[in-house]
Order: C-alpha cells, then sequence, then structure tokens
C-alpha cells in the first residue's frame, strides 16, 4: 500500500503551492497533494510579484517599463522562453483570481516601482495592497517611520536614498521607540502580534503607536512603516492607523524574515485548502522508485523514458511510499536547496536529475561580486513542456515536471523575475500534469 | 586538516558521505558536538517567525539564540547556559522551520540538560515542581490506586491553591481525572490479544495518559486494529520521556528510554511494528530518542515507530473501508480539530481531515496552525501561564469560529488546553474511527468499565 494521490507535487513555495492549484484547477476531481519538507523561502521573499524588472545581461538599461515587452527577446534555455509568454500572462491572472484583493498592479501591464527597506525601488507587477500607497511614482510626499529596535530599516537613511534616487516627491525619515517593546532583538513577529491582537502597552497598541507617530507627523499625507504592521489582521490595523494619523498608511518592504511574504503564503495556503489539495508537510522525500517496463509502456504508449511510480517520504525515520500518476518537481534553487553542490559537482537531490555546470568548480562563479555569477543560473534544463532533460537532451522522467527556483537557465535575483517564473512555471507544470491525469 | 580547507556541508541528502571529523569541542566525548548544527545556521531568522513564545513574550530570544547562536558563544568557554531556556517550550516548531538543516530542538534539549545539571540549584521549588511534573509517569499509580480520592483531592480549590504556593503550578487548570480502571487493568481483565495473527502484529506504546486517564483512547486503539485482524502486543514501557527531555531532566528520560527501547526492540524480534497513539510519544520515539540516546537497537525502535493512524493507512486501505460509513449517535457530529505541534513535526498535520472525510456525516474542521501553547508540562507552570493562554488565544478563536461544539486532536496536553479554553469536550481521533469502523456500542462514553 502508499498514500494515493493523482498529481504529486514536491516543494510548497510558490511554485508548488501554484502547480498544486492550478493542476486542482485543471480537471475536476483530480486528486492533488502537495509535499513540503521544510518552510519555503516565502518567508525570506519580500511577497511582491516580478515578472521580469531588468532585462538578463543589460541591468545598467534600468528597470524594464513594460516586462511583457521583453520577454519575447529571453535567451533560448530561460524558463519564460520555454513555456511562452502567453502562459506568463495567463498564470498571472490566475494568481490574480487567488490572490483577490490582497494584491493591486493588474490594471495594466506597466512595472510598478515600489519602495524597499534600503531606500531602492523595486520593479515589479503586482504588489501586495499595503505597500499600494508607498509607490515611487506617486508625488505625495512620505514620511517614513523606523523603530530603535527594529535596525533592519534605518528611516532617515531609506528617505535620503529615496530622495537622491529621484524620487518625484520628499520623503523624510524618523525613528520612534515602539510602544510596548524595549527588547532589542524581539522579534517582528512580536510586533505583528501586538497589533493583530491590539494588546495593551499604555493604551492599545494600535493608537499608542499612532500617537507617537503622530508627534512626528507635518504635513505629509502618507506613511511608511516597516512590513510588521499585522499579520492575520494587517488590513485593519492598517486601517486604524491611518484613522488615527489621518494619513494613508502603506508598508515598506522588508528583507527576511518577511511578514508580506509570510501573509502569501498564508493566502495561497488557504487556497489550496479551499481547492481541496492535501497538503503534507515537513517531512522530505528522499527517493523513488520507477514503474516496471510494462507498466510504463502501457501508462504512455513506450515514449523511452522512465516512468516514476513512487515516491518515498521520510517521517522521522520511517519510510513512506507515496504513489501519484504525475509529478511535479518544485523544490527550489540554491537557497531552497532543491538544487545542491558539494566540491566537485552540483546536483538535484531527489532524482538526480542532470544539472548542467561546468566540470572546474573555478568556472562556476566569477571574481566580481555583482557580475554575471553562472552559478546564479544553475538549476534544471528542461523541454517545452517543463519535463527536465538529462545530459542527452532527452527527458529524465516522462511523468515528472519541474517548476519555479529548481530550474536553470535565468538569474532571478539580478532580472527581479524570481515570482513571476515560479509563477508561469508552476501553473504550466501543474497543469499540464491535470490534464494528463484527466485524459 | 582545517576546517576551512575541508568546509563540511551536513547531511547533504544524496551527496556522498565522507568521513567528517569534529572538532572536540566538550571535554567530555560521550558529550554531542553541535559544531555542525551550528555553522549551517546562516541567521535568516526563519525558525523565529514560527516561535509561538516569541510571538506573545519579548523576554524570550527566540530559537536562534536558544541553538546556533548559544553554541557559538559557549565555544569561549565563559558563558553559561542562559536561563531564558527554561521558557522554550519545546513544541519543536523551529525544526521544521529551518530551511538550512539546523537540528535546533535537539540543540535546546542539550542546552536545557545542561542547564539543569549545571545551574539549577537541586533543592529549589522550582527543580523539585519541575521534577514532579516530569516524572508524572511515577506519581500515577498512586493515583491510579485510588482514583476517586485522587480525584476528588485533586480537585480541591485547598489543593490548586497548596499547588500554587508550594510548588508554583497554576491553580488555574483542572487536574485531569484519573480513570477508575487504566488500560493495562482493563487489558489483564479481557485476557490480552482477542486475536492471533503471526503475520500482523503490532505493540502498542500507550503511553502515560491513555493508560491513566483517557483508557477509552486505548481501547479505541485495540478495537480498531483487532478489526483490521492485527494481534496486539502491549510491552512493559515507561514513560516516552517528552516531559523529560520539556524540563532539561535527561537522566531520567534516558533512564525511561532505556527501559523502553530494550522492551520495544524485543516486540520487534517478535515480528511486530510499533504505533503509537500520543503524537508526542511517537515523535519521542522516532526523533529524540536517535538524536539523544545511543542504547543498541535506538535506531531500530525509531524507524519501526508509526502513528497509529497513519501505520493502518499505509499498511490497510483505511479510507476505502471507512468510504460511505457512519456514525450512529450523536456523540459523533462536526469536530474542530487541531494539529498538535508534534503531529505537524511528523508531517501528519492533514491527516485526520483527510481520513475522516470519508466518514458520512461526519465534518472535521482545522482550526489552524496556531500552538495550542500549553506543551504538554509548559502551561502547568505558574510562570507560563499567562504566556501559555496568549500562545492559545488563537487557536480558541478559531475553534469559537469553527461550525462544530467538540473538540478533535491527538495529544493529551492539547486537548487539556483546549477543553480548558473552550469548555468544548475532546476527542481523540482514533475514539471516531472505533465508533465508524466497530459501531459505537462499544464506543464507552467517558469513562465506562466495559470490556
Amino acid at each position: 500500500m502508499a498514500i494515493e494521490d493523482d498529481v504529486l507535487v514536491i516543494g510548497g513555495g510558490l511554485a508548488g503551492a501554484t502547480a498544486a492549484l492550478a493542476a486542482a484547477d485543471a480537471a475536476p476531481d483530480v486528486r492533488v497533494r502537495l509535499v513540503t519538507y521544510k518552510q519555503s523561502t516565502l518567508r525570506h521573499a519580500s511577497g511582491l510579484i516580478d515578472i521580469l524588472g531588468y532585462a538578463p545581461g543589460s541591468p545598467e538599461e534600468g528597470p524594464l517599463v513594460d516586462p511583457f515587452d521583453a520577454l519575447s527577446d529571453l535567451p533560448e534555455g530561460h524558463p519564460y522562453e520555454r513555456v511562452g509568454s502567453e502562459a506568463v500572462r495567463e498564470a498571472l491572472a490566475f494568481f490574480d483570481d487567488v490572490a483577490g484583493n490582497a494584491y493591486a498592479g493588474d490594471h495594466t501591464d506597466a512595472n510598478a516601482l515600489v519602495p524597499t527597506h534600503g531606500g531602492t525601488v523595486k520593479p515589479t507587477a503586482r504588489y501586495p495592497v499595503s505597500t499600494a500607497d508607498g509607490l515611487a511614482s506617486d508625488d505625495r510626499d512620505a514620511l517614513l517611520v523606523g523603530f530603535e529596535t527594529l535596525p533592519d530599516f534605518e528611516a532617515p537613511l531609506a528617505a535620503a536614498h529615496l530622495e537622491a534616487a529621484g524620487a518625484p516627491f520628499s520623503a523624510r525619515g524618523a525613528t520612534i521607540p515602539f510602544p510596548g517593546i524595549v527588547r532589542d532583538d524581539a522579534k517582528v513577529t512580536r510586533y505583528a502580534h501586538l497589533l493583530d491582537q491590539d494588546e495593551t502597552v499604555t493604551t492599545g497598541a494600535r493608537e499608542a503607536l499612532a500617537t507617537t507617530v503622530a508627534e512626528r507627523l507635518a504635513d505629509e499625507s502618507r506613511v511608511g512603516f516597516p512590513a510588521v504592521l499585522g499579520d492575520e489582521h494587517a488590513a485593519e490595523v492598517r486601517a486604524d492607523l491611518a484613522d488615527a494619523l489621518g494619513a494613508d498608511v502603506f508598508e515598506v518592504p522588508m528583507g527576511p524574515p518577511s511578514l508580506p511574504g509570510m501573509r502569501l503564503e498564508d493566502l495561497l495556503y488557504d487556497a489550496l485548502e479551499d481547492a481541496g489539495v492535501r497538503v503534507t508537510s515537513g517531512v522530505p522525500v528522499i527517493d523513488y522508485e520507477t514503474a516496471t517496463e510494462a507498466d510504463a509502456v502501457a501508462a504512455d504508449g513506450g515514449s523511452g523514458a522512465d516512468r516514476i511510480d513512487r515516491v518515498v517520504v521520510d517521517r522521522n525515520g520511517t519510510e513512506i511510499p507515496h504513489r501519484a500518476d504525475q509529478y511535479v518537481l518544485a523544490t527550489g534553487g540554491l537557497v531552497g536547496k532543491g538544487v545542491r553542490s558539494e566540491r566537485e559537482r552540483v546536483f538535484e537531490p531527489i532524482f538526480d536529475c542532470h544539472v548542467p555546470h561546468a566540470a572546474d568548480r573555478y568556472d562556476w562563479f566569477v571574481d566580481n561580486v555583482f557580475g554575471d555569477q553562472p552559478y546564479a543560473r544553475f538549476g534544471l534544463a528542461s523541454d517545452r513542456d517543463l519535463r527536465p532533460l538529462d545530459a542527452g537532451d532527452e527527458p529524465e522522467f516522462a511523468n515528472l515536471r519541474a517548476a519555479g527556483a529548481v530550474l536553470g537557465g535565468y538569474d532571478f535575483a539580478a532580472e527581479k523575475s524570481g515570482a513571476g517564473v515560479s509563477l508561469a512555471t508552476g501553473y504550466v507544470a501543474g497543469t499540464r500534469a491535470g490534464e494528463e491525469v484527466g485524459e | 586538516m582545517s576546517d576551512a580547507e575541508q568546509p563540511t556541508d551536513d547531511h547533504v541528502p544524496g551527496a556522498e558521505e565522507e568521513e567528517f571529523e569534529p572538532i572536540q569541542v566538550f571535554p567530555e566525548a560521550e558529550e554531542m558536538d553541535l559544531r555542525p548544527g551550528a555553522d549551517n545556521c546562516y541567521k535568516c531568522s526563519t525558525c523565529d517567525t514560527n516561535c509561538p513564545v516569541a510571538e506573545v513574550d519579548d523576554e524570550f530570544p527566540g530559537p536562534k539564540f536558544q541553538g546556533p547562536e548559544q553554541w557559538r558563544l559557549k565555544r569561549q568557554d565563559d558563558h553559561d547556559v542562559d536561563d531564558s531556556v527554561m521558557k522554550c517550550s519545546n513544541c519543536m516548531r523551529c525544526d521544521s522551520a529551518c530551511p538550512s538543516e539546523v537540528p535546533l530542538s535537539q540543540m535546546h534539549n542539550t542546552a536545557r540538560g545542561e542547564y539543569v545539571e549545571e545551574q539549577m540549584e537541586k533543592f529549589s521549588r522550582e527543580y523539585l515542581r519541575n521534577r514532579i511534573l516530569a516524572n508524572y509517569r511515577r506519581l500515577a499509580p498512586l493515583a491510579a490506586a485510588f482514583p476517586r480520592t485522587a480525584n476528588f483531592v485533586m480537585g480541591l480549590s485547598v489543593t490548586k491553591w497548596m499547588g500554587e504556593k508550594l510548588l508554583g503550578i497554576t491553580s488555574e487548570r483542572e487536574f485531569p481525572e484519573f480513570a477508575t480502571e487504566t488500560f493495562r487493568e482493563w487489558w489483564t481483565k479481557r485476557g490480552g490479544a482477542k486475536v492471533e495473527n503471526p503475520d500482523k502484529r503490532i505493540a502498542y506504546f500507550h503511553g502515560c495518559y491513555s493508560n491513566y486517564n483517557t483508557p477509552e483512547v486505548a481501547k479505541a486503539l485495540v478495537r480498531v486494529y483487532e478489526h483490521f485482524g492485527y494481534e496486539i502486543m502491549v510491552p512493559d514501557q515507561s514513560c516516552s520521556g517528552t516531559p523529560m527531555f520539556a524540563n532539561g531532566m535527561l537522566e531520567d528520560a534516558r533512564r525511561a528510554a532505556e527501559t523502553n527501547v530494550r522492551e520495544l526492540a524485543a516486540a520487534l524480534e517478535d515480528g511486530a511494528d510499533i504505533v503509537a497513539s500520543c503524537s508526542s510519544c511517537s515523535m519521542s520515539l522516532r526523533q529524540e530518542y536517535p538524536e539523544l540516546f545511543d542504547f543498541e537497537n535506538t535506531e531500530t525502535v525509531a524507524e519501526n515507530t508509526w502513528d497509529a493512524v497513519e501505520y493502518l493507512r499505509v499498511h490497510e486501505d483505511l479510507e476505502s473501508e471507512l468510504e460511505g460509513r457512519s456514525v450512529e449517535g450523536d456523540e459523533f457530529d462536526d469536530f474542530a480539530y487541531h494539529a498538535p505541534c508534534h503531529s505537524r513535526n511528523q508531517g501528519l498535520d492533514g491527516q485526520t481531515i483527510e481520513v475522516l472525510s470519508m466518514i458520512d456525516g461526519i465534518e472535521a474542521h482545522d482550526v489552524g496552525d496556531s500552538c495550542s501553547g500549553i506543551s504538554g508540562t509548559y502551561g502547568w507552570k505558574e510562570e507560563n501561564y499567562e504566556t501559555s493562554m496568549k500562545i492559545g488565544e488563537e487557536m480558541f478563536e478559531h475553534m469559537d469560529a469553527a461550525d462544530a461544539q467538540t473538540g478533535l486532536t491527538e495529544c493529551p496536553t492539547c486537548s487539556m488546553q483546549m477543553e480548558h479554553g473552550t469548555g468544548y469536550e475532546i476527542k481523540h481521533t482514533l475514539e471516531v474511527l472505533e465508533a465508524a469502523l466497530v459501531g459505537s456500542g462499544s464506543a464507552a462514553g467517558g469513562r465506562r468499565e466495559a470490556g
């Protein structure tokens, strides 16, 4: 016996969750399961949904105004080139449906410019509503507020950076004590929880914060805070602060750990639950077995590629077999550890799919830290159906597709395409997997 | 060769294992070397965002400090373990949070053990209280011998007042009732196993709570497994050790583990697999034993231990067996289900909802992924009571909002917290399975002394 499903998605980040949702959406009655080991890198993520911020290889040209215009010029092997620009649009529309009113930006193809905690400006296609009043294209003056106990956001510095970058408004920064927190190392979740529950500090936490900020507010009509304004009740927290201040309130996306990323994770997992996707978390997939030749021929007319029959999930030392008809690999890249390296090789740990890379590890990097790093593009090569390819350019398995950062051929950090590639490839891999089961 | 020339990337799945000679950090060789765990931490703070204690109490520096940072500090030799380690509730959520394979809960257990060993005054009220709480298994037989008296005395407000004043055990909580007949007494009276089957055997690790307090859960397991034709063994056993790890009483835990590993390994020899009905017991046998102890067969026992429901899903077609069945009576209707942290850490948090969805007329609503806040003995301590209830607040809210009047969970102390915060009656998943598969005729309501 094994735990049986039709589609099994391995990996619980943006790509995996999108793949599972798309598979459930593609064919009714398809049983979809998502297995995820560690918490996804969504907790590191800004929560912004980028399609393409900079043209690959030419960042000096500055941020792209319309990411879709640039999609057709991408090099062969880039995940967007594999799935085609129509699929990118479909995936984004799919995300808009899932996100509902939690995200903004779908009124235009053009990139929005969102200020970050460093005072830089990030080109992005969709952004959490909590950041909507902070856009750099908006010419209203802004007060940025930082907290003494939260060193990740130095408000005066961020404000100066924004002005130096040519933002069309005047930005001022102020640093205040956060009412109710005295420790230097309180966690971001502590700030969020205080505001979420409106815990009593002197008065309620929200009122106390607004009162402290009001003393610093001049005639700015919007106020930016580090992105710690609540978790489960974030909209309510923002509305209360805005009412008390008489100004619009927005969040500035922060580095890890990131509440907007965590909220996006919650949004996706709620959607998975609503879609009837079964989720198994906290356990790794460690191995797989292929089907016998006869089964494989019966299943796909003998394409020549092996078929994965089952994978093995390690549950605290006990091996639990999971069987499905179609598999999606969305285990992440070098950070998410879907792609791993030793001194002599770079490899994909579950199915040992081929990862193209130079034999000599001194060719994996260049000396200029911010240069064009080869390792940033490490990952699986795939066909247009997103099936990983072996060294001979043949599909590794007939029923395995890959999505998200486990794919190679793009440098998401340089081109600002991480979320978009995860969405587009997750959407395509999940849809095809669901359709193939439904056939 | 120095570590800089030969960096270690610990237990990379799929990597070719090379021999790594750990640097001698501790004077005694039998102490654990946690250096690789500290080296694997890249400070992303994901663990901190998952810590239920840090979210409600800024006095707690969080798992990243308790584990990796504390080990780095201690290498300088002039730092003791920080006393904040006792504020950790041992929910172990940081383990599955870490994207970098840092064995956080193992580090916490070790640090706590060292703190209790070296810094806690052995005649202090706190030490005595923790020892009593951690060793509930030793006191329970006394209470079980005179259950009615014990329940009466434990329920008296004067007892609770004394408990708080003398020992620092919170007076806010109701002590769990002792059953008038323990599971083992019932098992002996019944004449042991009703089914003999050399091909399908399980050894039941019932733990303390379902033996002394909720034998109906243990009986449900027996009837469900016999329904599937299993021969059940009930080996001699001690406490799983969970409350002892959490209180840094590693010597007590070691003694208990030694008994359990010996007895359970013998059952494995007889062709049985081990199943547990309590999520913290299965967690302990599977994860903490191999992390902390090295008795002969520790690994073998860990690898062959299963959660009771999970075992049936993998070895039997539990879901088909349940399909189309319904449960008589109104005792089992819809449930507000809370997945214990220790189920979550075993990847079992979705299991109950999936399995119960097969039964007609029963709907289990997941009340979200928050921690219940009691964490075994943690929420029983006077100084933690408020934190415990703050952590539980989200779960209480979600239980109230759920379309159900009965709670459901697999963890004994979670069930105490759920009842305490909402007033709901709380059931165990196995009781629902028993009612569906065997019929509620034998589903003893409450503490019936039925055979």
